[in-house]
This record gives structure tokens, sequence and C-alpha cells, in this order.
């Protein structure tokens, strides 16, 4: 019922509770200079779970918004480089919307457009 | 902290005004309402529809100062059209307002940061600001502490700490908004600000916003305190996946039984007051032109709408408690994945359930919906929520055509199920139009779900009475106004040309009401109407409610109110069959028989395009729902 989304819960890859040792990557030395990032999205985590946010990138989902307006939005709503998140809550059914708390305040968003936001966990 | 006020300019010498801004939920109104007690008005502004809430108070020092209370923002890059307003104000783009003098900045002090990025932006149009920290007592228990002074320092404007919900809670700030007025007004220059440096932030420019309050709240927050654990215990259970869903649906199951149980008394109080008024005016009057304008024109029919303030209020009363407590952006969390189903935004929810008393309120608290097209949909469905306007009818032909007895095992009344079927078929007929227009002329994403969802508090009784007060007002205001004159032209129609001597149907029967009436019979035959009914829907045009008092009239019966509806249920239940009864109540689940509900969509959605799609695809709706009722029954009945 709702849009396909790139990226979608589903098919994104789980972030796990502890940091992943960087193997030898397939693709070689292709990997982006963002070392701080451990390519985990906010959309992917689960209740519990706790992270860092390292950069917003919402060419990563389908929004009716013109382009910049999601990112301009979510910085105004917190989400910006080095807040602290942690998924309070999930929605039912779908485990979505989620409930997060970022730093001092609680924001509600969808897993689709939580794609937009690049973590490394805590 | 007065000398950063020494420096910015002054005011002129006209009444000081005051705009209160700042996040939604950060306790603003009820600020407001401290600062101005009852002393408030509601219009609207100039060629929007927001509602401009004014008030006035006397400073300590005797200063009278207007105070304007702008709609919750968290940027002023305004995003939905409550938020273009107080863009539009702030800014001083409203040609017939002059900007305000000054700002009152409202912020939570429990959560500073992004109260305080909306700070920084303020701070860029060159006006004096002051900045109230809010909910202080909150901020204390919960360990956080503030150095007002090293913020006031850091940031450059004056900072106050209020507790708006506490006796004298604001007595800092009215001390803090006479120094600024008496070192405005010793000036003599008129000029008005620094020249205004705000443009739309980039998200690098925000980004550099964020960095500023960092530094800020390092220097000033000396300890950031706990999150609100009553509020962390609340959620665990309401926003549980298993819970969230049947608690929400309960308290929605409550709110109804109280609109209709809690406002029966006072609905029959204002309904004898009315026939009273009425009876009042008709032995004073002579007969003639002007008693009847009066009585039944005028008296009948803005009472007609006036006897829904109780219900009104009462879902109102339940809307503001579910508001302030915070429930209320949670409901829009729970809903948001189902109503996603049909292309609904989980902030649809408020107005949809609003246009459960009536679509009005209904359509015009669809103003937080930012996205045109979402918000256009939720417009494009309220009406076919069943508002208590159309109980009467239901009633009326329930009670005349179903018979009284239990069904299931004696558990349920076939009456209240009938009645429940409508309920269901008004709301399962609304999310099916949702989700054609969503695919085929809203097309696209939703709208990013982006909502905060505040810490739990206690509502406060004098918000909710004021709040209460509001409410009143605008549906009186409506009711004195547009309802007033469509009352009239209606009364006209019904009342001219008048029957001619020795007439021996009833004279509505001859005015132009009547005309159109038969006009229209043969067009609603198909559906089974008989012409009394279609003489009747004329008059429903004003208010569905008005039908019943129509079909009175037409059947010559001389009783008004509960005694009409009680020997009229007989008269029909003798005239018409099943099939025709049953094919009217499914034109009244979707008929936009209502101008107050199609003026405020031609006024909210400023085009009449919009309106004249509601009447279009309402009308066709009720009719085909009419159409294969009568043909079904009928078939069914072998009638």
């Amino acid at each position: 019922m709702i849009p396909p989304l790139p990226g979608s819960a589903l098919d994104a890859r789980p972030c796990l509770a502890t940091r992943q040792t960087p193997g030898p990557m397939p693709g070689g030395s292709a990997d982006p200079p963002k070392v701080e990032s451990d390519g985990c999205r906010l959309g992917a985590l689960r209740k519990g779970q706790r992270a860092v946010v390292t950069g917003l990138d919402e060419t990563a989902v389908a929004t009716p918004l013109p382009p910049g307006e999601l990112e301009r939005r979510m910085i105004e709503m917190g989400l910006i480089e080095g807040a602290r998140v942690e998924i309070l809550h999930e929605g039912f059914p779908g485990a979505d919307p989620l409930a997060v708390r970022i730093d001092d305040h609680t924001l509600a968003l969808r897993r689709a457009e939580a794609h937009a936001v690049l973590v490394t966990l805590a | 902290m007065s000398d950063t006020v020494l420096s910015t300019p002054v005011f002129p010498a006209a009444p000081p005004r005051l705009a209160l801004v700042g996040n939604p939920n950060c306790g603003k109104t009820a600020l407001f309402n401290a600062l101005t007690g009852a002393r408030q008005k509601v219009a609207n502004y100039p060629g929007v529809t927001v509602e401009r809430k004014m008030g006035e108070f006397l400073s300590p020092a005797g200063i009278r100062v207007q105070i304007v209370d702008l709609p919750g923002t968290y940027s002023l890059r305004a995003r939905s059209p409550d938020e273009e307003v107080t863009r539009d104000v702030v800014l001083g783009r409203f040609q017939h307002e002059a900007p305000p003098d000054a700002m009152v900045c409202v912020a939570d002090a429990t959560n500073l940061r992004l109260h305080l990025r909306l700070v920084l932006e303020l701070k860029k149009l060159g006006r004096p600001i002051i900045l109230a920290l809010n909910m202080m007592d909150v901020a204390e228990a919960r360990g956080c502490r503030v150095d007002a002074a090293a913020l006031s320092a850091a940031l450059g404007v004056p900072v106050v700490p209020t507790v708006a919900i506490r006796r004298n809670g604001v007595a800092g700030l009215l001390d803090q908004i006479d120094r600024s007025m008496t070192v405005m007004t010793a000036s003599t220059a008129r000029s008005h600000s620094s020249p205004c440096g705000w443009s739309e932030p980039s998200a690098r420019e925000l980004r550099a916003y964020h960095q500023e309050v960092e530094s800020i709240l390092a220097a000033a927050l000396r300890d950031a305190g706990r999150p609100s654990l009553a509020t962390q215990r609340i959620d665990a259970a309401l926003l549980h996946p298993a819970i969230g869903l049947p608690f929400l649906f309960l308290v929605l199951f409550l709110m109804f039984q109280a609109v209709f149980a809690w406002a029966a008394v006072p609905m029959d109080m204002i309904d004898k007051g009315l026939g009273w008024v009425q009876a009042a005016a008709g032995a004073a009057l002579p007969d003639g032109l002007l008693k009847s304008l009066l009585t039944d024109g005028i008296i009948a029919g803005v009472g007609s709408v006036v006897i829904f303030l109780p219900q009104i209020l009462v879902l109102f009363f339940f809307i503001l408690i579910l508001e302030s407590t915070g429930y209320m952006a949670r409901a829009a969390f729970l809903l948001d994945r189902l109503m996603g189903g049909v292309g609904l935004h989980g902030r649809a929810f408020i107005p949809l359930l609003s246009s459960f008393a009536c679509a009005v309120p209904g359509i015009m608290a669809s103003r937080t919906i930012e996205n045109r097209a979402d918000r256009l949909a939720t417009i494009m469905i309220a009406p076919l929520m069943t508002c208590s306007a159309r109980l009467p009818v239901y009633t009326l032909i329930i009670a005349a055509f179903v018979p009284e007895r239990t069904v299931a095992g004696g558990l349920i009344g076939l009456q209240g199920l009938v009645m429940f079927t409508l309920y269901a078929a008004g709301i399962l007929s609304a999310l099916a139009v949702a989700f054609v227009l969503k695919r085929t002329i809203f097309k696209g994403a939703r709208d990013p779900l982006l909502m905060e969802l505040p810490a739990y508090r206690l509502p406060s009784p004098r918000d909710i009475l004021l709040g209460l007060l509001e409410r009143a007002r605008i549906f009186l205001a409506r009711a004195g106004t547009v309802i007033f004159a469509i009352m009239i032209l209606l009364w006209f129609l019904g009342s001219f040309p008048a029957a001619p001597d020795g007439a021996t149907g009833p004279a509505i029967d001859y005015s132009f009401a009547g005309m159109l009436g038969h006009a229209l019979a043969p067009l609603l035959a198909p559906i089974g109407f008989t012409w009394q009914i279609a003489i009747a829907l004329v008059p429903g045009m004003a208010a569905r409610e008005v039908a019943v008092a129509a079909l009175g009239t037409v059947y010559a019966l001389s009783e008004t109110g509960d005694a009409l509806s009680g020997s009229l249920a007989g008269v029909l239940a003798a005239d018409w069959s099943l099939p025709t009864a049953l094919s009217l109540l499914a034109w009244f689940v979707f008929a936009p028989q209502c101008v107050s509900t199609l003026s405020v969509v031609k006024r909210e959605t400023n085009s009449w395009f919009w309106m004249l799609v509601m009447i279009a695809y309402m009308t066709a709706l009720a009719y085909g729902a009419a159409f294969v009722t009568f043909r079904v029954s009928s078939a069914l009945l072998g009638g």
C-alpha cells in the first residue's frame, strides 16, 4: 500500500549491535572517504538501538519535496551530524513509523525517510 | 539584562504590539492566556483563513500592550499555511498590518536546542526580542539547570524564566516587557528597527545555526537534566504495538459516547429555550411577514444550528485535553501507518475527528497539514464523516422504519446497529475516496512525517476553558453571520410567493422552494424520493437537520421539535415505502447538503474549483448510493 522506496526496511543491511570489523571488501579500495560512517542508516535500526548521526543523504529516498527540502527539515528537527539518537518505539504494523529520541527531544518519523539519515552505531 | 535592548531601536507612540513566537509545544498558548486572561479575540487575517489571536494586557507600569499569538513553528521557512502566517507577520509582509514592535520568543527550557535555533533566526529580523524560558518548573524537576544570565549574554537578548501555568509565573516577563517598553518609548526616534537580515537559510546555514546553538548551550546549560521518566513509562504502554491502537480506539469510543450523553441535557435546554423564545415572539408580534421571518426564519433557522453547540463543545473539550496532554501527536503516530494505506498523512486524523461534530471546524483544522495535496485530500473527505447534523435525520427515519428490537441474542439493538452501519458507511467511503484521490489527482509520495512527540503534561483547566470559549465564540459568530444570512434566504425561498387564497396544500408547496422541489422531483424519482422529499431537500441545503423541519412543514404538521419528530415518524412510516426510507438514509451519508461546509471549503482552498468538485463528487456518490439502495431493496422486498 505504501509506495515502494529504495532501501526500504526489508532490503536494508541490518545494523549489528557491534561494529563490523572492516575486512577486505569485494569492491577493492573504492570505499568512500567517510570513515566515520559504517554504512548504517537510521531507517534500518530497531527498537532500543542507539547511534550517532554522521550525515544526511536525501537522495536515498523518494519524496514529493523539492531537492534539499527534506534535508533542511531534518536539520530543523534536530537530525544533524553529531546528534545522538535512540529508537524508543516502533509503530504498528510493520514497525513503522519510528519514535526517535534525538538528544533532548523525541521525533516521530517514517522508516522510509529515516533512510536518508546516515548513522554510526553507538 | 535590559541593556541589550538599549541599543535596539524604538517603538512608536501607539500602543506597542508584541508577537508571541515559538516552536509548537513550548507552552506558548498557555503563556498567552497567562498574560491576557480572557481579554482575547480571534479574527481572520485578511486574505488568509488562519485565525489571528489578539489579546491585550496592562503591564505593571500601566502600559497597554497588544499581543498576538502566532502559530507555532520550528523555522521561518514556512511549510504549512499556519506557519506562513507566522513568517509573514514577523517579516511585516502583511499589507494591512504593521510588523510587531517586538517579539516574545517562547522556548521550552527542557528542550532548548530546536528553540534556540529559531531564536537565532528571529534575531536576524533586527527587531527587539525577549526570550521567555518557559516551563522552568518542569526543567528544575528534571534536574535541568539553565543559567539565564549566561544565556542572555551569549544570545544578546534579555532572557526571563517563566512558568505560564503557575500564578505569578509570568511576573518576571511582565517586568522585562516594562523595562523594554520604557527604554523604547523614552527614545524619540521612530525608525523601527535595524534592517532585516533574514533570508531563507540553506542547509549549510542551518548547520551553522546549530553549531552556534551548541556553543551557546555549552556556555549556558549547566546541566542537561534527565528525559522525562513518566513520559517514557507512559509511552512504553501507549505506543506499544499491541496496546497502542486498542487504547486509542477506546479513547475515541468514550469520546463519542460523551459527545452524545453529556450534550443531551444542554441541547434539550436550548431546544426548550428556543421554543419559548419562538412562542414569546409569536405571541408578541402581529401575524405577518415580520413574525414569519423572525420566528420561522431567524429563530428556527439559527436555532437549528446553535443547538449543536453543546456537542461541539464536548468534542472540543476532548480534543483540547488530548492536545494539551501531548496524546494527539501519539494518535497521529499510531495511525500514520494505517492511514498511509489510503495515502493519508497521520496528521489528517485531527481534522477527520473534528468532522464528526461538524465538518466546518474539521476542515479548518486541516491547516496544520503541510503538503497541499495531502491537505486537499483531507478536506475533500472530511464531510463524509457523519457530522452531528445528520443525526436528527437518521434518528427520524430509523425511528419510523426500523423496529425497536434486539438482534444477536438480545445484545445489540437493531436501531443502534443501523446507526452504527451509517457511521461505518461514512468512514469506509471516506477511506475509499481518499484511496482513489491519492492514486489519481493527488498522486505522489506522502509528505514526510517529522513530528515532535512532546513530553506528557497535565492539562491546565484555565487553558482548556479559554480554548472552549474561543471555539464557542467562533461557532456562534458563524451562526450569527453566514448561517444567519442563508437562513433568511431560505426563508424567503420557502415563503414567496405566498399560497393563493383557497389553497389546499401546505404553503411551501406554492413557494420558490416548492417549485424547485417539483422541478427536482422527476430527477429524484429513480432513487425513490417523493416530491415531498424533493421539496424538503431545498431548505435542507442550509444544514442537513433543517430537512427534518422542512419535511414537517411539507406534511403540514403544526408541532415543532421533538413533538414533530415523534408524530412525523408515524406519518412517514405510513407514507413512504421502506426502500424510499433506506434510499434517503444512503443519500444523507454522502449528500453535500451543507452550505456552511461548502463555503468553508471555498475559503480554505481559496478556489471555487475544489468546492465544485466536492459538490459534484458527493452528489454523484449520494445519487449512486441511493439508486443502488432503492433498486436493490425494492427487488429484495418485492416492491
